[in-house]
């Protein structure tokens, strides 16, 4: 379990980053948290030929207020200090209890959870349902993506090979908004079965699932069925679970359908 | 056997942490990889990715890479290691092949190694395993216990006409006597594989020098390993030194020989030069022993009183591609056997055997050996009978658990049962968990909606075996355990015990009954294990033998040890022996005054001899090696509780609580053992909702990682309450019996009997370890079967 040899680099600006992932774009990989990264290095998953160290770039951490509301998070704010940050919805705190464990929080990002795009993350489907806004950052410049058009399916997004996740962009949800987070994981900490992210407004809905899908998205019908006051669960149809062994497509839709039924309670909702 | 009353102030049964906790919790510890050898070289295997596949290898690439020293296959080791015949004298018939340290032309089970790199770095050398090209054969394979023995099913090992590794039957027949009963129960409980994951996983550096080995190594049984090794490689033992230094963990995964570890010995003196192997994870869950792998199938017959008739057993149990060497894979499936309604007072036994062999790593003993399955299948058709007699479940264990008045009791199969506090534990118990209130809390919160079970299980084990267990069947496993005790110029005693510390503090309870034997604060001992230069021979860690055995050892060279000195001290002090004593490091005389300093008179020995009597030596030293002659193996009991919340959503099951009331006999330290018992129990919770080494539909292992493979983390631990109750073995001074593994016997049946009474009035049942939300959902209809 040692990695196959790769050329490591460790920039102290965007500008070398970007220099790097200009020239070797498919052939490397970002270091972010390394919470996932040196385990598949290690397994030999990951066989990049170069490594970009990202953690010695100056505020790429940094968790700030947009000025006329909203949050602005960047790529490698730790797990831990989105938990621990004021600013953020409450529905990524919620929701960041579930993923892992306080030592692989204190490394894991935000940025790098997201570049990953592993279905049952937590934080893909929170931007989902939240709204956010993805922006990836090349030398051809910056690149706006709606967070429910971002994500493509299984560990794949929108992201391409030059580009690196710069910041994500929360946009600004009144007291009005309530949130619910839950999730099924056979231990706390352990990647979700299924889980659901729920936001809720005045006349306005939005909900995403992990672990269901190969990746997380809007559920219009379903969303619908919501504001109508209607019973949510015929909604689900929409949904096409993946399958496997230890958890079948019909158990995900199954779990799918618990939860949201919980957190709509949870948010007051039926 | 001299029954020496123990000192009512004494050491024994302090609760005490023990010296090594403050050195390993800080980071202290020396484990296999913390240790450097001068040049040495590291190993990386090529294991089969195949369940069953011949192959051809080619080389040339990379034996080229750069920092490669050598690759190895079976033909290089052959020239300096024999291969390994699992020994069957107690298994006649038992089919097992010799297994090389390095399988020639055909793996038979996924992670089986095949070729093995040494190079400059671990990294350099999996570059190099990557670079060895293999032409790949892939042979039918069979992993599904249900389907190994099936007709068509194709043989594990080419040539074989069936993949019955070894059966037997056990008791009588019991046509008449079930025929007569009142009520007949039956059941089936389907295990899954587990494995032990250990915190240190294996590893080893070896260094030969001038024919002469220097094994480092993380094992169970150093002097087992170092007869083994000798033989091997035909060298003598004098030859063979094994250190085991700080062990990370055992659970018996450390106890059996590997051929990852033999090719590793023999790839060093081959190229003359230390060679340094560490499994890593994804080679520990995958090539590390298994075990618990069974279908069983139970019936157990009650009379119109509610009193047990007997038990009819069937039991199917998975062995792997081979029988583990040395002490076979057959084991665990007998020690199920055993303690099947071992608690309970039965007439009648009966059990059919059938081991399997499978295209899978093989099997081998697993902390609480096969107890958890004898246990489980038992629990289950004591609820069961219960619920068909509209019985409260205590009520009829405690008309069925073997009263004390009634020991020693053979059972029909042909155990003999002593010493067992059943009742009183019962008592305890119910004590323990207030159980009126909390049956009351129970049914409340069920009419509020919520899904609660109590499951309950009693247990019997057979720990601490003699010789009789394993001399008979041609396995090299000593049953014996030795110390020699020394009083050093200091005053301390240095004991050298042939038991092994893996973690589990021995070494702490050793030191107390030092203490005792000898007159000293508890503090003033060290015993020192593991290493075959300086400590006698013996078993080490297997089987919860090292209070009941090693104990007894270090009781006896004490006391031996505080003859002889008081001998000097009278010599020195012109007194009589009987006259004089030893308390807290001093010699004393009859009224207790101080005559003496142990360090005073340990100096006066070494170096002022001229001032001892004519004709005296002064030893200052004691061998003493312990075997019990009596009771094959000492049996202990035990009850234990779970309360379990199922979510009847999502099926996710939660332990609430958990209750243990163990009897050990002589406890040597309560805080070990209740820890020994709380560990035991978080393992036996992992065995029953997470565990599992799981093979896809095509026979590929897809457990191999700790995501996947689940043990319980903190979180899924209940708080679990332990009380003791001392029943003290009456054929030895010290009277311990074992502890270290009963805690992982009966949880797994607690908690699938607390899973069941939830699930009672929704006409759902749980057959299947581990119980998964999955399974509990599919039980109730909620989502539908596979
Ligand atoms: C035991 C364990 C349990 C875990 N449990 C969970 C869980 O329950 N839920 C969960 O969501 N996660 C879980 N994780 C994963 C954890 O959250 C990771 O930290 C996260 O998925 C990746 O973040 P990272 O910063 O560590 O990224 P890295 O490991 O550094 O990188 C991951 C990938 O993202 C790319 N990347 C990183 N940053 C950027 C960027 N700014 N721009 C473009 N690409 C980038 C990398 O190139 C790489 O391909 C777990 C991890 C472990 C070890």
């Amino acid at each position: 379990m040692k990695p196959a040899p790769f050329r490591y680099e460790r920039p102290a600006t965007l500008e070398a980053v970007l220099a790097l992932l200009d020239a070797h774009g498919a052939q490397a990989e970002i270091l972010a948290g390394g919470q996932s990264l040196m385990p598949m290095l290690a397994l030999r998953v990951a066989r990049p030929d170069l490594v970009i160290d990202i953690n010695r770039i100056a505020g790429l951490g940094d968790i700030t207020a947009i000025p006329d509301g909203g949050v602005r998070i960047g790529a490698r704010a730790r797990h831990a200090e989105v938990m621990a940050s004021p600013l953020v919805p409450a529905l990524m705190r919620s929701a960041l209890a579930h993923v892992a464990h306080p030592a692989i929080r204190n490394r894991g990002t935000l940025g790098g959870s997201l570049a990953l795009a592993d279905p049952a993350a937590e934080m893909p489907c929170c931007m989902v349902a939240l709204g956010a806004r993805i922006v990836t950052l090349s030398s051809r410049g910056e690149t706006h993506h709606d967070a429910a058009s971002f994500f493509h399916g299984l560990y794949s997004t929108a992201r391409r090979p030059d580009e690196m996740i710069l910041r994500i962009e929360i946009p600004p949800l009144g007291p009005q908004w309530r949130f619910a987070f839950l999730e099924e994981a056979r231990r706390l900490g352990d990647y979700a079965i299924a889980g659901v992210a729920l936001a809720m407004g005045a006349g306005e809905v939005r909900l995403a699932f992990c672990g269901v899908e190969p990746a997380p998205r809007c559920l219009p019908a379903t969303e619908a069925l919501i504001l109508a006051g209607a019973d949510p669960l015929p909604g689900l149809v929409e949904l096409a679970p993946m399958d496997s062994d230890d958890a079948p497509e019909a158990y995900r839709r199954h779990l799918a359908g618990v939860l949201l039924k919980r957190a709509l309670r949870e948010v007051g909702h039926g | 056997m001299t029954d020496l009353a123990l000192p009512q102030d004494g050491w024994i049964g302090r609760r005490m942490p023990r010296e090594d906790t403050r050195r390993l919790v800080m980071g202290a510890g020396r484990y296999v990889d913390d240790l450097a050898c001068r040049g040495e070289l590291h190993a990386a295997f090529l294991r089969s990715p195949y369940p069953h596949a011949g192959f051809r290898l080619d080389l040339s690439q990379a034996k080229a890479l750069d920092g490669v020293a050598a690759v190895f296959v079976a033909e290089d080791l052959a020239r300096v290691c024999g291969g390994l015949i699992c020994p069957d004298l107690a298994f006649p018939g038992m089919v097992s092949p010799q297994q090389l340290p390095l399988v020639a032309e055909r793996a038979v089970y996924q992670g089986e190694p095949i070729a093995l790199v040494l190079a400059d770095s671990r990294a350099v050398a999996e570059d190099a395993v990557e670079l060895i090209a293999v032409d790949w054969q892939e042979l039918p394979a069979i992993t599904r216990l249900d389907q190994s023995l099936t007709q068509d099913a194709p043989p594990v090992h080419l040539g074989l006409a069936s993949n019955l590794g070894w059966s037997t039957q056990i008791g009588t027949d019991l046509r008449d006597a079930f025929a007569g009963a009142a009520l007949v129960v039956e059941t089936t409980l389907d295990f899954a594989r587990n494995t032990g994951v250990t915190l240190e996983p294996r590893g080893l550096i070896a260094q030969w020098d001038a024919g002469a080995l220097e094994l480092r190594i993380s094992h169970q049984m150093p002097h087992q390993l170092q007869l083994h090794i000798a033989e091997l490689f035909g060298v003598a033992m004098s030859r063979v030194r094994v250190i085991c230094g700080d062990v990370g963990g055992g659970f018996g995964l450390k106890m059996h020989i590997y051929q990852d570890e033999l090719a590793t010995i023999a790839a060093a003196r081959l190229i003359g030069r230390p060679v340094r192997f560490i499994a890593d994870r994804m080679e520990s869950l995958m090539a590390d022993i298994h075990a618990r792998e069974h279908r069983i199938h139970g019936r157990m017959a009650v009379d119109a009183q509610g009193r047990i008739i007997g038990f009819d057993i069937d039991d199917l149990h998975g062995m792997g591609a081979y029988s583990v060497f040395p002490r076979s894979s057959t084991r665990e499936a007998m020690s199920a056997l055993a303690v099947i309604g071992a608690p309970y007072l039965h007439q009648v036994f009966h059990a059919r055997l059938r081991c399997a062999l499978q295209n899978k790593v093989p099997t081998g003993q697993l902390r609480a050996v096969g107890n958890p399955i004898g246990c489980a299948i038992t629990e289950r058709l004591v609820d069961l009978a219960a619920s068909a007699r509209g019985e409260d479940r205590l009520v009829f264990r405690a008309r069925n658990l073997l009263p004390e008045a009634m020991q020693p009791w053979t059972s029909p199969s042909g155990f003999r049962l002593f010493g067992l506090s059943h009742h009183r534990c019962l008592e305890r118990l119910q004590k323990l968990m207030d159980l009126p209130k909390l049956r009351a809390e129970i049914s409340d919160a069920c009419a509020s909606g919520r899904w609660l079970g109590l499951g309950f299980a009693s247990l019997v084990e057979f720990t601490a075996p003699n010789s009789r267990s394993y001399g008979p069947t041609g396995a090299p496993v000593a049953a014996v355990d030795a110390v020699v005790a020394t009083l050093e110029m200091t005053g301390d005693i240095s004991v050298r015990a042939s038991v092994s510390e893996i973690g589990q503090g021995i070494r702490q309870s050793l030191a107390q009954v030092m203490a005792d034997a000898m007159g000293v604060p508890a503090e003033n001992v060290a015993v020192l294990t593991g290493d075959t230069a300086t400590v006698p021979h013996g078993g080490g860690a297997w089987a919860s033998r090292g209070a009941a055995i090693g104990g007894e050892a270090a009781w006896q060279a004490g006391v031996a040890l505080r003859a002889q000195i008081l001998e000097i001290a009278a010599a020195l002090l012109q007194a009589q022996a009987a006259d004089l004593d030893i308390r807290f490091g001093q010699v004393v005389d009859q009224h207790g005054s101080a005559r003496m300093g142990l360090d005073e008179l340990s100096r006066i020995v070494t170096l002022q001899s001229y001032l001892l009597p004519d004709g005296m030596q002064g030893q200052l030293s004691v061998s003493r090696t312990y075997r019990r002659e009596a009771d094959s193996a000492l049996p202990n009991n035990g009850i234990q509780a779970v309360l379990v919340e199922i979510d009847p959503d999502t099926g996710h099951i939660s332990a609430l609580r958990h209750w243990v009331v163990f009897d050990c006999g002589r406890v040597l330290n309560p805080l070990l053992v209740e820890e020994q018992i709380r560990g035991g129990v978080v393992m036996g919770l992992g065995q029953a909702l997470l565990e599992a080494c799981s093979y896809d539909s095509g026979g590929q292992f897809i457990s191999a990682t700790l995501a996947d493979y689940k043990v319980p983390m903190a979180d899924d631990a209940p708080d679990i309450e332990v009380a003791l109750v001392e029943t003290p073995y009456a054929g030895s001074a010290v009277g311990a019996k074992g502890a270290g593994e009963a805690g992982a016997c009966a949880a797994p049946a607690a908690l699938l009997n607390a899973v069941n009474d939830a699930l009672a009035g929704q006409g759902a049942q749980i057959s299947a370890l581990p119980i998964t939300p999955l399974d509990v959902l599919r039980a109730l209809g909620r989502v539908p079967q596979a």
